[in-house]
């Protein structure tokens, strides 16, 4: 009898000293915020575009960690969806069509001589990448947009045109070269 | 004579054939000069020159055309005397074929100079002075990388320069550039290591040179003969010798780590062309305008080499080195190895050294790729010790981490492993793509984070003004609530006491003098007279020879007068 009431008296306080350890882990080592929404919000393409449905990379991330589609990005495209699914250890779905296409990287061009100076498209820049001020022409900086279209559609005289990005020969890249026929063995199999 | 240098092997290697004694035969000549001259801003690795001059400027042969943008740029010097015919885009010495911003310069066929500044004692001056002098003669590395040499020369000003390499090593077959320059301007080069020398005071100086070419380390032995820091060292001819990293390694024995500077070595590797350019800077006061280019292939009918004018259009040196068009198969700017096909109406920029008119025996066609039979040849072949095979099927599965796991950046791209690859997959263009993507990546990602934090801080402005606006609309009700409650006091106070009131009127007429009805009549018939005074005199102003109005201003005058009179006699009256 007096064994068994040891053994107890031993578990309850291992069980006691544990469980102090842990609350005191608890509250020594918290983390502050969700890393997982960070983690998903630094492969997202940061163009800030809502194409997704949520208003803004950020949220989408959140929405993502929350068990959200990775594959509602068509600025990130798949190189984006093969990201977030090696993050997440989910399987990379093609990108779905209903939020847009992938398409190459733009930027926003404002035909100054028609531009009005609304300052509408400078209210709608999420990353105030245009310059201008009341009754005042407006510019694009072109090296802070993220080609987003969000200004095209608030512009009341249409002046905003979305332009692929100007190769030059610094940004000119080798095309890979096309991948080599199959063995012979294998051609023949086939 | 000091104790032999010991020679060290570079792992890897090829042996093609050299094809260099055709373009050697006839020294370095002068082709004509030609009538329209294209001058790239960027003639170099980083950013591009800014124009100092307008279209239509005449400028004299030497002058600034255009100035450095910050360390990583270099100036741009007219070559000849002439007029600016166009700032623009123009064709430029690319593999993708397109063009950049250049100044394009007519010549007036007199190539006559701007007045020079030569340094008669370079050994007077202090490194900092030599430094500008030659950031300031537009000298970036004519190997071919073309680094702005003033900014080499500083690179790492903590790192102390043991050794000075002078790259005469020229690898590459069919190039002769660098063995022409050192036969036949050796005193020039030698002078122009000593000035290297004066600014980085290394502690010995090698010059690798291979030992396919006799005459130029003859040619060097001798003119460096007086100073015996400078040491000419004759290496085995190996492809790629000459590539700066294999070169320190076959002299010094010792490599540059991955990603660093051979400055962290303590060591500093210059070429020889880039040597007769300080020379040029210094002794002659001349900038970079002109470099020694080869001229060579089989479809040329006097391969050579030329003294030719930066800017100089393709197709006239080649028309100098007499092109039959009819055998020529692919023009490249560069030896066969690492050079790449090149538009003849582009010019010859700073780091051009070779023009190779090929015919179809010397650069086939290659056949097309076959799989890869996993052989490692090119492994054996790789001069930096890579796995070529591995690293193109990480490329081909676009497997970009793997492909920095496995130094994709360490590559070169000397093309040996392609060249000894039995199945002629084009492994370069693999890693030269692989690369693109890699850095594309990076950059997106770069921007990706900028417009992140742009669009946090956006968030963060609108929060600041929207609650700044709660809190001036708080302030304004808060007010309003006062001055409400304030009013409604005094309304009650007013229906308790009638004079009460009396203190706040006392106050408000105080501050505002009141009129009588009748003062206020006689102050606006003052105020109309005045009105219709100046209207009068206006329009007189305008004809001062009207009569009419001559006496109509005097009327007026009076009737002003005799108004304003009133009033004031009304308004003293009230106050006496």
């Amino acid at each position: 009898m007096g064994m068994v009431l040891t053994a107890v008296a031993v578990l309850l306080l291992l069980a006691l000293v544990f469980g102090a350890l842990l609350g005191y882990a608890a509250v020594r080592f918290r983390v502050e915020g969700d890393p997982i929404v960070d983690q998903i919000n630094a492969l997202l393409p940061q163009t800030q575009c809502g194409q997704c449905g949520f208003p803004g990379c950020k949220p989408y991330a959140e929405a993502i960690a929350n068990g959200e589609a990775i594959n509602k990005c068509p600025p990130g495209g798949e190189t984006t969806i093969q990201a977030l699914a090696d993050l997440l250890d989910v399987e990379a779905l093609p990108l779905d069509g209903e939020h847009g296409e992938e398409k190459p990287p733009m930027v926003a061009y404002i035909r100054e001589a028609e531009c009005i100076g609304c300052t509408k498209c400078i209210q709608a820049c999420p990353v105030d990448a245009i310059l201008g001020a009341a009754k005042q022409m407006h510019t694009v900086i072109v090296d802070e947009c993220t080609g987003c279209d969000l200004c095209v559609e608030p512009c009341p005289v249409d002046c905003i045109d979305m332009v692929p990005l100007p190769v030059t020969t610094r940004n000119w890249r080798w095309d890979m070269p096309p991948a080599p026929p199959l063995a012979a063995a294998e051609r023949g199999a086939a | 004579m000091t104790a032999q240098i010991r020679i060290h092997d570079i792992p890897g290697g090829i042996h093609p054939p050299e094809n260099k004694a055709q373009s050697t035969t006839r020294g370095v000549e002068q082709p004509p000069l030609p009538a329209r001259l294209i001058l790239p801003l960027l003639q170099h690795i980083g950013v591009p020159a800014e124009p100092v001059v307008k279209v239509g400027d005449h400028v004299l042969k030497g002058q600034l055309l255009a100035t450095a943008q910050g360390r990583f740029s270099c100036a741009l010097h007219a070559p000849t005397s002439g007029t600016i015919a166009e700032i623009g885009p123009a064709p430029y010495p690319h593999v993708s074929g397109l063009h950049e911003p250049a100044i394009v310069l007519d010549s007036d066929g007199e190539d006559r100079w701007v007045e020079l500044e030569p340094i008669a004692d370079y050994r007077a001056l202090d490194h900092v002075t030599l430094v500008e002098k030659l950031a300031a003669a537009g000298i970036s590395g004519m190997g071919g990388a073309g680094f702005p040499t003033a900014t080499k020369l500083l690179s790492r000003p903590d790192h102390r320069i043991e050794t000075l390499i002078i790259n005469g090593a020229e690898c590459e077959p069919y190039i002769t550039a660098d063995d022409m320059t050192m036969r036949h301007y050796p005193a020039q080069v030698v002078t122009g290591i000593e000035i290297l020398m004066h600014v980085l005071t290394p502690e010995q100086v090698l010059i690798g040179i291979e030992d396919n070419k006799p005459e130029a380390i003859a040619a060097m032995r001798e003119a460096a003969q007086h100073n015996p820091t400078i040491r000419v060292v004759p290496i085995p001819t190996k492809y790629p010798s000459g590539g700066e990293k294999q070169l320190i390694q076959i002299l010094t024995g010792r490599e540059v780590p991955s990603g660093g500077l051979p400055a962290d070595i303590g060591v500093l590797c210059q070429n020889t062309g880039t040597a007769l350019a300080v020379h040029d800077a210094v002794m002659l006061g001349r900038p970079l305008i002109s470099r020694v280019v080869t001229l060579t292939g089989g479809a040329l009918e006097r391969p050579t080499n030329v003294q030719a004018l930066i800017g100089t259009p393709i197709s006239e040196l080649l028309a100098f080195a007499g092109l039959q068009r009819e055998r020529l198969h692919r023009l490249v700017l560069g030896g066969p190895m690492m050079g790449f096909t090149v538009d003849p109406q582009a010019p010859i920029i700073k780091t051009s050294n070779c023009l190779l008119a090929a015919t179809e025996q010397e650069l086939p066609t290659p056949p097309p790729a076959l799989p890869c039979i996993r052989c490692g040849l090119c492994a054996e072949a790789c001069p930096a010790q890579l796995l070529p095979q591995q690293l193109h099927w990480f490329a081909l599965g676009k497997d970009y981490p793997q492909l920095q796991r496995y130094n994709l950046f360490d590559c070169i791209e000397c093309g040996a492993c392609a060249y000894v690859c039995p199945s002629s997959i084009p492994l370069v263009q693999y890693f030269r793509a692989g690369k693109g993507e890699i850095r594309a990546i990076e950059q997106q990602h770069t921007k990706a984070e900028q417009s992140r934090v742009r669009y946090e801080q956006r968030l963060e402005r609108l929060q600041r003004e929207a609650e700044q606006r709660e809190r001036d609309r708080q302030a304004r009700a808060e007010k309003a609530a006062r001055a409400k409650a304030a009013r409604e006091a005094r309304e009650a106070q007013e229906q308790q006491t009638g004079a009460a009131t009396e203190p706040d009127l006392a106050r408000v007429k105080a501050r505002i003098p009141t009129l009588s009805p009748e003062q206020k009549q006689l102050k606006i018939a003052a105020a109309t007279a005045r009105m219709a005074l100046q209207k009068a005199q206006k329009q007189l102003n305008a004809n001062p020879d009207n009569s009419d109005l001559q006496a109509q201003v005097v009327q007026l005058e009076q009737a002003h007068a005799e108004a304003q009179q009133a009033f004031e006699q009304a308004t003293s009256q009230e106050d006496t």
